[in-house]
């Protein structure tokens, strides 16, 4: 079938192009944004990586990276086991410490979601307002290659389970092939399905797979396309593909948000996901936040890491820190 | 009672590795006088298509390194040789049968010879390259770069000379990013293989210098015809049937250097005949 | 606390030897100054560092004649490659030394640690290597199969990049096969001093490199010098006028690398966020303190809120302070005569009408400090117009169509250097072909390589440093005419 199913808008892009967003309108919006000059992004990420970052900015950092990871597993070998031992971890990611911060969220398949969501317990986010959320990726994760239906069922299905957040990938083949509109619908669709019967919204974080789309121009055009239809978070990678997460990359999606901010006053989220597994890589993560968008962004609410052996890291050196001498695998939990 | 010595086993220097020959093959290195000397690897035609496949998948990364860090790399094995002089000494003593005074000659003369062509990596574009005039509303622009994976036939001097012969060859092939198989002295491999300790620990990435002892004889028509090697340095072939190589290699219109008598001499020319040259065009256009 | 804040993380000074007094380095040795011995200070702190002799004309004449002797019998007879051989040891040994050399350099000078330690000393060692290696290749210089040296070399140097500016003097010179006599800056003679440290390391014949401390009147003395060949001078275009009249008629070859006024072009089509990073770091790196600095912004009129606001917006995140703090982005003015001068060019802006910016910096109580400041509403009569400031305050100016670009950015008698901002080639190319300016930068800014030869057009001197082309000040062809030696 060739016919293009008709657009859905939204009122962000109601507001920014006019009109409803049909393919030509979205296409010119999208061309008329400034180009990245990549030698430039890559010396502005670099000069992030040289600010050090010590003592008190650094614990500080060291427990707001914590806060912010959403400890991820998302492996076809996936038990109840497993996400129970991990859901544990999220609650209490220094065993030696239980003044360390939970993290901000579990990340699973739609079919663990229950599971996980139970293993949590008073934990969960629900019952107190420093607990851990549910994220469950959806829309035939990672590759998206599935028909609209099957992946509306996905985020569905994984709504009604009881997830709090849902993390979609865009079709980056429609991107590439320049159906932007096909994109922005599926965006705005997946948007609708994750609609509670009582009215409330899981929360939405778009994942524009920033490796296979290869240039920041195109991560540009992409984060403003998955804005424009309803993100509340815009994530670069499933972590499935290399490269993943970049500083450059996650730089080019702040100015985004940045600049989105400055026209309508809205906060959107950023969340990088894969490839960052040292403390010292997160930390500059945190420098590029401030001093891109502004530190209001340095909260769970609108910042997370996709993590997994990342968290280890951070407890270790947040155990360094607190004892003076360097830690080791040992003293910190295999999950 | 006097200690007993560790001699050293001579293996194949592919991929940044040591590697036994595949067949298992070796063949006794003698001194002048026909004293044994050791038993050195002879590598096999299948070596040889390794050794090329470690070239081929290091040549990029080596060509994309900046100009500054493979003058760097050159002039760190100049380092790492100036270091290990005595123990070259001692082996070119020991194979060519020559006295200390000349082989320190010969050795200083290798060191001297990474050293030039170290130098003139960050420059040699731009001798060898430069903007055009062209007559019309266009930038234009012809630089150097490498041609590839190139073969070459380390030489020997009059006086055998087996290290300065490789230097010769190896070091302005290098210069411009290109990735080497280096067939070494037929007779006098030893240096071949201990200098690829020094390219082992100079930061020479692995697979861009692969050296093969035994006899060039059998494996030259298949480097020559291989279609995934860019050129032949043929600069140690005078003794063989090389235009049979040549000839080979131009099935696939290899670049060709001709065999020299002696060593060659260090030149510009060296280096970029195993360069392309990229010219590029662009408007201009103040509207 | 605001993370923005970051916690101190100073360098340690722990790793510097210095000496409580230095000689001048003549003919392989530190030896007495005989006028009167002077303190370098730490701008950022006013606290002295250590004291420097002062040359007079007769340390002047003896630091010559070593030069000269050392020409005669050593450096001259030697051959290239040899030569080369110790260009690659000092230029080794200023690798293993580079953390020192960076907090000297910025102690003496003012700069941020991370400016010295990413950028000047990585540079000053890559100087060495580059020339290095064109020692014995001189027949491919491109002035014919047998140049020749000229002699002895007399180079001063200014305060901005100290020790980088020594490397742009003596690599070449040295490789070309002068020696020389170098004149530091008076406030920042540190580097200088360790550097001829590092030619004894390297076991530099004696009398190759000589290095003479002191003011104007030491400068004034090494240029007036009967038995010079060859003069290289970077500093004020006041100064550089005065030394071209003093050598006019001479067989003493002259280099002058001179002030700037350089104009960074943005286009409406630009890759803005990179052309913001373009503009900052093209007059607020260093301080400003950089003959090539992008001291006038000229943007496309329609652009021109847009950029003034990202601008100032990304100006709120430099941090203004210690410059052995590794998180620093500005340090110190280099001296209170610089600031002087900054400040009086800055007000002049306020007078002539322009409006005036600045960024919310908290200035420490001791030292000489300046925050980065952007004026608007800059018109091209204006005095921070046409002037060199030197210092960290951009002058915001508009244009209409790309040739009122190019006008209003030829429109000085400086020629350094320029920056275009755009996405379109064609456009960059040609832009490029009719600025009037030595260096071009296009998308980027304050790019150096030793490769990549330097220098200005006009007022901002002549002659080239960097590159085949910075050979050419050190070199004569056998053809050259030879008058009046």
């Amino acid at each position: 079938m060739t016919r293009v199913p008709a657009v859905h808008h939204t009122p962000r892009s109601q507001t920014v192009l006019g009109g409803s967003p049909t393919e030509k309108a979205l296409k010119r919006f999208l061309e008329g944004i400034p180009g990245v000059d990549t030698v430039g992004a890559e010396a502005r990420a670099a000069g992030f990586n040289t600010r050090s970052i010590k003592t008190s900015s650094k614990i500080w950092g060291l427990n707001t990276i914590i806060s912010m990871v959403d400890l991820t597993t998302l492996e076809g070998a996936d038990t109840p086991g497993k996400v129970r031992t991990l859901a544990k971890k999220a609650t209490m990611p220094d065993p030696l410490d239980l003044s360390a911060p939970s993290v901000a969220a579990v990340c699973v398949y739609g079919d663990m979601v229950a599971e996980t969501k139970a293993a949590l317990g008073d934990w969960h986010i629900s019952q107190r307002p420093d607990g851990v959320s549910v994220a469950a990726v959806a829309t035939a994760f990672p590759s998206g290659r599935a028909s609209l239906p099957v992946k509306i069922t996905d985020t569905e299905f994984a709504v009604a389970e009881g997830a709090d957040e849902i993390d979609m990938v865009i079709d980056r083949g429609a991107f590439l092939a320049g159906k932007v509109s096909l994109v922005f619908d599926q965006i705005v669709q997946v948007k609708e399905a994750c609609k509670r019967p009582d009215g409330s919204y899981a929360h939405l974080k778009v994942i524009l797979e920033t490796g296979e789309l290869a240039t920041l121009d195109n991560v540009r055009r992409a984060s403003w396309l998955a804005i424009l239809a309803g993100a509340d978070f815009i994530k670069t990678s499933t972590g499935k593909v290399q490269p993943a997460a970049t500083l450059p990359v996650t730089t080019t999606m702040l100015e985004v948000i940045r600049d989105w901010h400055a026209m309508t006053g809205e906060q959107i989220g950023m969340k990088p996901a894969g490839g960052i597994r040292a403390s010292k890589d997160a930390l500059r993560y945190l420098v590029a936040v401030a001093e891109t968008v502004g530190e209001e962004w340095l909260t769970p609410d609108l910042f997370r890491f996709g993590a997994s052996s990342l968290l280890n890291d951070v407890v270790m050196q947040r155990q360094k820190m607190i004892t003076g001498h360097y830690s080791g695998p040992d003293y910190v939990s295999v999950d | 009672m006097a200690r007993l010595s560790i001699p050293k086993t001579y293996k194949l220097y592919i991929g940044g590795k040591f590697p036994r020959s595949e067949s298992g093959h070796t063949f006794e290195v003698v001194t002048p006088q026909g004293k044994f000397l050791a038993n050195a690897a002879k590598a096999s035609r299948k070596d040889a298509r390794d050794a090329v496949a470690s070239a081929r998948s290091a040549q990029a990364g080596f060509a994309g390194l900046t100009a500054y860090n493979r003058g760097q790399i050159l002039y760190r094995i100049a380092e790492v040789l100036e270091g290990r002089r005595d123990q070259f000494v001692d082996e070119i003593r020991a194979s060519e049968g020559v006295n200390a005074q000349a082989a320190a000659r010969q050795v200083e003369h290798a060191i001297d010879t990474w050293v030039w062509y170290a130098g003139f990596a960050d420059k040699y574009a731009q001798v060898a390259g430069n903007g055009n005039p062209v007559a019309g509303p266009y930038f234009n622009l012809s630089t150097p770069e490498a041609t590839g994976v190139v073969v070459a036939l380390a030489p020997a001097g009059a006086k055998g000379e087996s290290l300065l012969g490789l230097s010769a060859v190896l070091a302005p092939i290098m210069t411009s990013g290109n990735a080497t198989v280096l067939l070494a002295h037929p007779t006098q491999p030893l240096s071949a293989i201990s200098f690829a300790e020094v390219l082992a620990t100079s930061d020479v990435p692995a697979g861009v210098v692969n050296i093969l002892t035994g006899d060039p004889e059998p494996l030259m028509p298949w480097l020559a015809a291989h279609a995934d090697v860019n050129a032949l340095d043929l600069s140690g072939g005078s003794a063989s049937d090389w235009v049979a190589w040549q000839s080979d290699a131009a099935e696939t219109l290899k670049r060709v250097v001709p065999p020299t008598v002696g060593i060659p001499a260090r030149s510009l020319e060296r280096i970029v005949a195993f360069t392309e040259t990229k010219t590029v065009w662009h408007t201009k256009a103040l509207g | 606390m605001s993370f923005l804040d970051y916690a101190p993380a100073p360098e340690s000074t722990a790793i510097l030897n210095l000496q409580k007094s230095y000689g001048l380095f003549i003919g392989g040795e530190f030896v007495d100054g005989h006028g009167s011995s002077f303190a370098t200070i730490s701008p950022s702190t006013e606290k002295a560092i250590t004291t420097v002799a002062e040359a007079t004309e007769a340390d002047i004449d003896r630091a010559v004649a070593a030069a000269r002797k050392a020409y005669d019998k050593t450096w001259s007879r030697m051959s290239g490659s040899e030569r080369g051989k110790y260009l690659f040891r000092i230029a080794r040994i200023l690798q293993e030394r580079s953390r020192e050399l960076a907090v000297a350099e910025s102690l003496d000078n003012g700069k941020p640690i991370r400016e010295t330690r990413d950028v000047d000393i990585p540079l000053v060692a890559a100087w060495f290597f580059y020339y290095a290696g064109w020692a014995d290749k001189l027949e491919y210089a491109g002035l014919g199969p047998n140049p020749q040296a000229l002699g002895v070399a007399a180079q001063i140097i200014p305060w901005n990049f100290p020790l980088l500016m020594l490397a742009w003097k003596i690599a070449p010179a040295l490789a070309a096969g002068n020696t020389v006599v170098l004149k530091p800056a008076e406030t920042t003679p540190l580097t200088a001093l360790l550097f001829a440290e590092i030619c004894q390391q390297a076991e530099l014949p004696a009398g190759v490199v000589n290095i003479v401390t002191g003011a104007g009147k030491t400068g004034a003395a090494l240029v007036a010098h009967p038995d010079i060949n060859k003069v290289a001078f970077t500093g004020s275009t006041p100064v550089g006028r005065r030394i071209a009249q003093t050598l006019a008629g001479s067989s003493t070859r002259v280099t002058l690398e001179l002030g700037g006024k350089g104009a960074n072009i943005i286009f409406e089509d630009a890759a803005i966020d990179q052309a913001i990073e373009g503009v900052v770091s093209g007059i607020f790196f260093n301080q400003g303190h950089v003959c090539c600095a992008g001291s006038r912004l000229l943007v496309q009129e329609n652009i021109h809120d847009d950029v003034v606001s990202r601008l100032q917006r990304r100006l709120s995140t430099l941090r203004l302070g210690d410059p052995l703090d590794k998180n620093t982005d500005i340090g110190a003015v280099n001296s209170k005569a610089q600031l002087a001068r900054i400040t009086e060019l800055a007000n002049s802006g306020d007078d002539e009408g322009a409006h005036r910016w600045s960024a919310a910096c908290e200035i420490p109580s001791k030292g000489f400090w300046f925050p980065p400041t952007v004026f608007t509403d800059v018109h091209t009569s204006h005095r921070i117009a046409r002037e060199e400031i030197f210092g960290p305050v951009l002058s915001v100016m508009t244009f209409r169509t790309p040739d009122e670009a190019v006008a209003k950015a030829n429109n000085t008698p400086y020629g350094l250097s320029a920056g275009i901002w755009t996405e379109k080639a064609s456009r960059m190319l040609a832009i490029a072909d009719k600025l009037r300016a030595g260096v071009i930068w296009a998308n980027t800014f304050n790019k150096f390589d030793p490769a990549s030869p330097f220098g200005g057009y006009k007022e901002s001197g002549y002659g080239r440093e960097g590159g085949r082309q910075g050979l050419f000040p050190y070199l004569e062809s056998s053809g050259w005419t030879k008058g009046g030696r």
